[in-house]
């Protein structure tokens, strides 16, 4: 079939800002995206640059933006693309600075990959010495609850779709959080309350707002976010609950125990009343709500099968 | 033209390249050098397993003996058994270092049995073994803060004095040609599964270390012996594991015949690989195919067992071969997949050259002779990276930083600006798709005289024309262009060494087959070929198999 093909070029380094150059190109029906580049490089224009290496969505060098969405060239199949969206446009990928056409670089993603210590951690006295006589037994059920994130190819396709990491350059993003998880899930890890502690901080796994764009664009299925849910419960398991996000949480819990629904006028409320300062600083904000009537009322009975609800979350809880 | 130090320097940053340079004492500044970014590299590709002898009812001599088996005895016995006596040891020092392996009941790794062993020993992580190894390995470089250069490109070895001085590589994001001295030079670089048209391996699989270690005068070992794995798909050559067959995978011809029951009445499935690849090669020959390919059948596992043990094959299948293994079975057919051959190294794995070492899929220990077992190459890979680093550690104390000379770099410079400032030629693409088709047809699964000789001729004189390839691309920028021309020129330099070795050696054994020689012939050709680089092509000479306890017999399975 022929086709035409959008590629947006650029070289900053050597005085090319950004354009997009449409090519027509003869390709067989079953071709990838990757494949359709690389015909392209060879028989037209060999300076259209991408990276690439496995050609077999294991290696992760091939993470783009095609038509919008992030993810691997080489998974990806022309025809699915032209039949969903009519029309096929590549780009590199968001929030990485461009080296050229397609190839960006990767440092701010492995920096925030390398701020989490995504390694195993065994204190040195117990590291064995060679040769080593026994492994470290462990269950199927171990190895499965790190299935998913230990998937992670470090394609950066969901770091490039995040949303938060379009307005928040101090968010780790959800690979480096993802990778964050595999570690603490670890039985062998023993730094687990340390990793918790220092993500529980600004960049860390509340500043997520759960958009569900990492899971989408991820090949491999790791399911960033849902990794994050988990270390955000392992957080508060573990005693971490002086953030904002955990006391969302669990003032949420709690009001929905007594009232058996959520009350838009105590949540707030609950949440800046142990902070004077973040009180004073949503105080005009409240007033003037409540000028304007937009102030739910916090006081309402609960609902009447409140009971009900308390039984359910007893026996979620179990 | 800038210079940089560092006591070592390793280029490749697949298993081997990392284990070696984790290996480094923390005093021994040590940097590693790669095209790609350390988890891009194919040892990442790796899905079946990586074997050890772990348990009670296991040895390392059974699995030995399977390996000097699987050699067809081509193996050197010595390296043979230090490579499986070490191997327990090394698995587990990765499980400890944080490898995910699947577990079996009794909580320890799991194993699962592979093609040609008389045991079940292979440890495997689902279906991604290379993935979970390669991934945890690059934990640990992190750990330790290993020093890596990313994206720079090798482009020759620095030797002065007929010792090794360094290298010089392009930094690819730059364009800037970079000299690296260092008192050792380790070349970690992979196979070159590229040289053929239908390989299992990945683009970068070009055998670049190979190539530039040959020109600067290192021998090549045993080139001639590829292995062909059995089971590829015919749209991309992307493989499907062997653990596919291990889990009771059976192959089929067009008329639904379980056709190895003709050629292995035993181990079936899972015989070596050559004798696999050959058999389905005779079935495609001889008319029982299925348009090229014969069909892996999967079926009757049952949907459960698919979505366990091999979700990622079922994945590959869908998306590149448009079939579920669930539902249908899958074409496959033999495809290039591992170079038995490469830089010739000892157990410690120094080559011949000093200041150069070596390890992994471009060295040849050699451990697995003319046919490589599954499971074996990964292990080679941590096992002799190790053992490489120990040996570099040793040979730098004392020494010296080498002084080399500038013209080491203005040589690669005008290399470079010679390729650059053309405007018209051939480009580089068709004349890999020329050189990968000769090899495939005259150096494939079945190899003859005649084929052989117009191979021989080919590969020189396309290697001739690789000299003046065409680089489109004139930016100094993340120039791909310019390193898929190196890497041309790279893999012509080796086909020349493959289709000579093979055309000497007038039998068959492991993976060499010669239709026109029928059978081993241990009396003539139990020995190693070496390949030195000349100006008219690749010179050969021999040298002895080394046999401890195993002496030859007919390998039969
Ligand atoms: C699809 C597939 C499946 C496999 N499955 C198995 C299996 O199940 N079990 C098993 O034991 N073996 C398996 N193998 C074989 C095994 O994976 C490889 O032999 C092994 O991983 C090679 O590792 P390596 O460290 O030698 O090289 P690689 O991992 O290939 O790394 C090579 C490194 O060298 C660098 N490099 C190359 N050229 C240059 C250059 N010019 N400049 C700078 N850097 C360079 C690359 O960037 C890369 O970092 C499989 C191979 C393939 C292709
Ligand atoms: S769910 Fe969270 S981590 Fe994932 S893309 Fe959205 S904000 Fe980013
Ligand atoms: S989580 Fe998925 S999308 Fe993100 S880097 Fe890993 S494999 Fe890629
Ligand atoms: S090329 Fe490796 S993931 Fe696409």
């Amino acid at each position: 079939m022929r086709i035409e093909i959008e590629i947006e070029r650029s070289n900053p380094a050597e005085g090319q800002p950004a354009r997009f150059e449409t090519f027509r190109v003869e390709v067989p029906r079953h071709i990838t995206v990757l494949d359709t580049l690389i015909k392209l490089k060879n028989e037209v224009d060999g300076s259209i640059t991408f990276r690439r290496s496995c050609r077999s969505a294991i290696c992760g060098s091939c993470a783009m933006r095609i038509n919008g969405r992030s993810g691997l060239a080489c998974d990806t199949l022309v025809e699915d693309e032209l039949h969903r969206f009519g029309h096929l446009r590549v780009q590199p990928l968001a929030h990485m600075p461009v080296m050229r056409d397609l190839a960006v670089d990767m440092q701010p993603f492995w920096n925030r990959v390398e701020a989490v210590n995504p390694w195993v951690e065994t204190a040195p006295e117990r590291e064995p010495a060679w040769p080593v006589e026994r492994e470290t037994l462990m269950d199927q059920a171990a190895v499965d609850e790190m299935d998913d994130t230990s998937k992670c190819i470090m394609c950066m396709a969901c770091f490039s779709a995040c949303e938060v990491s379009d307005v928040d350059t101090r968010f780790l993003g959800p690979a480096a959080l993802a990778k964050a998880y595999r570690v603490v899930a670890d039985p062998r890890d023993e730094r687990k309350q340390e990793r918790l502690t220092a993500l529980n901080e600004v960049g860390g796994y509340w500043d997520c707002t759960r958009c569900n764009q990492c899971v989408q664009a991820c090949p491999k299925d790791v399911k960033p976010m849902e990794a994050i849910v988990h270390l955000r419960r392992e957080a508060i398991n573990a005693g971490l609950t002086n953030t904002a996000g955990s006391r969302h949480i669990t003032e949420f819990i709690k009001i929905v125990r007594s009232e058996g629904r959520l009350n838009e006028g105590r949540m707030p409320l609950k949440m800046v009343l142990s902070d004077p300062k973040k009180l004073l600083s949503v105080l005009p904000l409240a007033v003037d709500m409540l000028r304007h009537g937009k102030l739910p009322s916090p006081i309402h009975p609960p609902i009447p099968r409140v009971k009900e609800v308390r039984r359910i979350m007893d026996k979620k809880a179990k | 033209m800038t210079m940089i130090s560092h006591d070592v320097v390793i280029v490749g940053a697949g298993l081997t390249g990392m284990r070696a340079a984790i290996e480094m004492g923390p005093g021994v500044d040590v940097a590693v050098i790669s095209k790609v970014h350390p988890v891009r590299s194919h040892s990442g590709a790796a899905q079946g397993g990586i074997n050890a002898a772990l348990r009670e009812e296991d040895s390392w001599e059974s699995h030995a003996y399977d390996t000097v088996k699987g050699s067809d005895y081509l193996g050197d016995q010595d390296a043979i058994e230090i490579m499986c006596r070490e191997a327990p040891s090394d698995i587990r020092q990765m499980e400890h270092w944080g490898v995910i392996f699947s577990r079996a009941d009794d909580r320890r790794i799991a194993q699962r049995p592979f093609g040609g062993a008389g045991y079940p020993r292979t440890c495997y992580a689902a279906d991604r073994t290379g993935h979970a190894l390669l991934h945890a390995m690059y934990e640990q470089v992190m750990k330790r803060r290993v020093k890596v250069y990313t994206e720079w490109f090798l482009t020759s070895l620095i030797v002065e004095n007929g010792e090794c001085q360094g290298v010089t590589v392009l930094d690819m994001a730059s364009g800037e040609l970079v000299a690296v001295r260092a008192k050792a030079v380790v070349f970690a670089t992979g196979g070159y599964g590229r040289v053929y048209l239908t390989s299992s391996n990945g683009l970068v699989n070009t055998g670049d270390g190979m190539a530039v270690a040959y020109r600067a005068g290192a021998p090549l070992m045993d080139m001639e012996f590829v292995q062909f794995h059995p089971t590829t798909l015919k749209s991309n050559g992307v493989l499907i594991t062997e653990g596919s067959r291990g889990e009771g995978g059976i192959l089929i011809n067009a008329k639904g015949e379980r056709f190895m029951s003709k050629y292995a009445p035993n181990a079936m499935e899972l015989a070596s690989r050559d004798v696999v690849s050959r058999s389905e090669q005779t079935e495609i020959n001889e008319g029982r195919g299925v348009d090229g390919c014969v069909l892996l059948d999967l079926r009757h596992l049952g949907r459960d067992k698919i979505l366990e043990r091999l979700p990622q094959i079922r994945d590959l299948a869908i998306k590149f071969a448009g079939t579920d293994p669930i539902e249908v079975p899958i074409p496959v057919r033999p495809g290039a997949h591992y170079s038995m051959g490469g830089i010739k190294v000892d157990v410690d794995g120094a080559t011949p050259m000093p200041g150069l070492f070596a390890g992994g899929e471009c060295a040849c220990v050699s451990v697995h002779g003319a046919n490589r077992l599954g499971g074996n190459s990964l292990l080679e890979t941590i096992v002799f990276g190790r053992r490489a680093g120990t040996a570099v550690n040793r040979y730098i104390t004392g020494r010296a930083m080498p002084i080399p000379g500038d013209h080491h770099l203005a040589a690669q410079r005008d290399r470079i600006h010679t390729l650059m400032s053309r405007s018209g030629g051939e480009r580089g693409n068709l004349l890999r798709h020329e050189l990968g088709t000769v090899m495939n047809t005259d150096v494939g699964v079945f190899r003859d005289e005649k084929g052989l000789m117009e191979a021989v001729a080919k590969a020189r004189e396309i290697n001739d024309r690789a000299q003046s390839l065409w680089v489109m691309d004139k930016s100094r920028v993340f120039n791909t262009d310019l390193t898929e021309a190196l890497e041309m020129q790279n893999v012509a330099e080796l086909a020349q060494t493959i289709a000579a070795g093979a055309l000497a050696r007038k039998e068959c054994r492991g993976a060499h087959y010669r239709n026109d020689h029928p059978g081993r012939d241990d009396a003539n050709w139990m020995k190693h070929t070496l390949a030195r680089w000349t100006p008219d092509g690749p010179e050969l000479s021999y040298s002895a198999v080394t046999v401890t306890k195993y002496q030859p017999q007919e390998r039969k399975y």
